[in-house]
């Protein structure tokens, strides 16, 4: 059981870092509730690893706290957390059987080899790794390692979460569904917090309840897969999750109307409001591509474009837009028509976001 | 898809065959070739059959020079494999000193084997070399033209110097091939710094090893420049390995007839010795219950 808060921690691989640029991890609080299965999702080298080489012990962070349970854990060794890690190219003892594998980490801590024996029995079944016991694991499939370094975290009774760093990379596509509804399954079974780093969408969405969005060191917005879709708390979000990303378009005010360019954007007078009232120089309206409504006969409020492409995806279809010499993506149900040469779009309100300097700013009424 | 067969194809292994006859296929056979015949001069020659090698076996001085030679062998193999392992887990594996540490320790193999010898023959002297000279200085009545042990001692000495860094590079190697995450896994597994080498570090290192052993096996087994050089073989015979009993037989006796016995049951025991130790080990690796 534990509850893993972590409080003001960065992480710099410098020994003195200067600017923000510096550090991999930059200050963040964040905490991971006991039993959930969560995912953190980001680009290569956003910081993700580290954070989870953090969580683990195997770094320790150059400032702030990584508290277990509210107990703070920053000096202990990863031996001394009860935390195991699988790591994205499976890590297997190649001498040693399967069975002898998944009993190392009991023997280690000098438990009865009646118990141990019990305990992988009962790991290897959920597992499905039975058959394979008597093998040696350097033998194994890639899929069979990597149930392997998972086993060895599930057989230990005293793991309270389970850490991910992209166990999935080496496993092959169709086997890659398989194991994580395996991961599901153990996840529901053990009541483990489990922690999986991934930089595939698809991947953090089936996996976890709820997703960190990492970005530049930051964890820039922590929530469900549906929430990170529908309001991404950053243009990041609205760029990394969905395919083809975010829309967003560069405004200003003038003439107390909301301006992209020189065309003017049909916003609440709230979202008006905010707008004019920033200093900021950098202000943004987002909208993802399937909440732009398109329409091929004028309509009230709607804007006119012109159609650069119509790409045909089965089910739906993606239009590049121009609107001025701003170039903007809307998807399509393939029963709807595609309008060629000139369309007419509108942004539904409730979808509209306001980002300034990169964060969506909170526009709804109650 | 067909599959053209065209036996054409095995005129391309010809170059290779050319190759390999050259340097070991005559050879060989020339030395089979004398080790069947008693040759007086270029015209008379007796055909002898296995004579020859019922001789050599029974030979008292060979076979006692092959026993020597395997104990040598050996001593130097479990003196230099263990502390080859443990000098290349010793080594730092970055920064300067790494770079540095690497070429101290890569040094004594640069040296060729007969200067190695006269080396150790100076540093062996009671009168000038450090060694000598030191080890009397201290009480001990150091000798190696008149003892036995001391003579042994030295030889294994030198040999352990000049062929341990051979194991530590390999084993070096095979460590900086070892994926960090191996090191983190068992960490989190609370492993012990003991199952970490046995678990880890020495499965990893099979494959050098294999080659490393082979190599100092073959390398010790045909030792001849440096005792050569350092004792003479002596005192006595002590020292006298076969490859040094076979030259004074073939060079200094002119008996091409029973060395060319010798030397291909020479060729055979290493050949034995090598292929065995190989299948072992690779054995090991198997599933015990046949992969099933």
């Amino acid at each position: 059981m534990a509850e893993i808060t972590l409080r003001h921690l960065a992480h710099s691989y410098l020994p003195s870092p200067a600017g923000p640029e510096d550090y991999a991890i930059r200050e963040m609080d964040h905490i991971w509730h006991q039993g959930g299965a969560y995912a953190l999702l980001g680009p290569s080298g956003c910081g993700k690893s580290t954070l989870l080489n953090i969580i683990s012990g195997l770094l320790e962070p150059s400032s702030g706290e990584v508290l277990f349970d509210g107990e703070r854990v920053n000096s202990l060794a990863p031996e001394q957390r009860n935390i195991a890690q699988v790591f994205q190219f499976p890590v297997v003892y190649d001498t040693m059987t399967v069975f002898d594998n998944l009993a190392f980490p009991l023997r280690n801590t000098g438990m009865a080899e009646t118990k141990i024996r019990e305990k992988v029995l009962e790991v290897a079944e959920v597992l499905e790794l039975t058959p394979q016991l008597k093998r040696k694991a350097k033998n194994l499939t890639a899929d069979e390692k990597q149930k392997v370094s998972m086993g060895r975290g599930l057989v230990r009774e005293d793991v309270s979460a389970i850490l991910f760093d992209e166990p999935l990379t080496v496993i092959d596509p169709q086997l890659k569904w398989k194991l994580r509804r395996k991961l599901k399954e153990i996840h529901r079974r053990f009541n483990i917090t489990m922690v999986y780093v991934t930089h595939d969408q698809l991947e953090a969405s089936t996996f976890a309840d709820k997703i960190a969005v990492m970005y530049q060191g930051q964890v820039v917005q922590f929530g469900t897969p549906r929430e990170l879709y529908e309001r991404p708390a950053h243009t990041f979000v609205g760029y990394f999750i969905g395919s083809p990303g975010m829309n967003l378009l560069d405004i200003s005010v003038k003439d107390d109307q909301v301006r992209c360019g020189e065309v003017v954007i049909p916003v609440t007078p709230r979202m008006r409001d905010l707008i004019a009232q920033s200093d900021s120089s950098n202000i943004r309206l987002g909208i993802r591509p399937d909440f732009v409504e398109v329409f091929e006969t004028p309509e009230a409020d709607a804007l006119t474009v012109n159609v650069v492409n119509a790409q045909d995806l089965g089910t739906y279809s993606i239009l590049t837009l121009a609107l001025g010499d701003i170039t903007l993506k809307a998807r399509i149900n393939e029963d709807q028509p595609t309008p060629k040469g000139k369309a007419y779009i509108r942004f539904p309100q409730a979808r509209l976001g306001v980002y300034i300097d990169e964060y969506r700013v909170e526009t709804d009424h109650e | 898809m067909n599959k053209v067969y065209d036996n054409k194809a095995w005129l391309l292994i010809l170059p290779m065959l050319a190759l390999v006859a050259f340097s070991a296929i005559i050879p060989l056979m020339t030395v089979v070739n004398y080790s069947v015949q008693d040759v007086f001069d270029a015209n008379t020659r007796f055909f002898t059959g296995t004579e020859w090698f019922v001789q050599m076996l029974n030979d008292p001085t060979l076979q006692s020079a092959l026993l020597r030679q395997f104990a040598f062998s050996l001593t130097v193999l479990c003196i230099q494999v263990p502390l080859g392992i443990g000098i290349a887990l010793l080594m730092p594996k970055k920064g300067w000193q790494a770079s540095a540490v690497l070429i101290l320790v890569t040094l004594p193999l640069l040296i060729p084997w007969n200067v190695v010898g006269s080396i150790w023959q100076i540093f062996t002297r009671g009168d000038i070399g450090l060694m000598g000279w030191g080890l009397r200085e201290l009480g001990y009545e150091y000798n190696i033209t008149r003892s036995t042990v001391d003579a042994w001692g030295t030889i294994i000495i030198m040999d352990v110097w000049h062929w341990t860094p051979l194991i530590a590079l390999l084993c070096y190697s095979g460590l900086r091939s070892i994926p960090e995450a191996y090191y983190q896994a068992a960490r989190i597994d609370r492993a012990s710094r003991w199952a970490v080498f046995r678990y880890i570090q020495l499965p990893k290192l099979t494959n050098v090893l294999v080659i490393g052993v082979l190599l100092r096996f073959m390398h010790s087994f045909m030792i001849y420049a440096e005792p050569f050089v350092l004792t003479g073989g002596g005192p006595g015979s002590s020292t006298t390995f076969l490859s040094q009993s076979l030259t004074t037989m073939a060079i200094g006796q002119q008996d091409l007839g029973p060395s060319a016995a010798f030397s291909l049951i020479y060729f055979l025991i290493i050949l034995l010795v090598s292929w065995v130790f190989y299948t072992a080990i690779m054995n090991m690796q198997k599933d015990k219950e046949g992969g099933a």
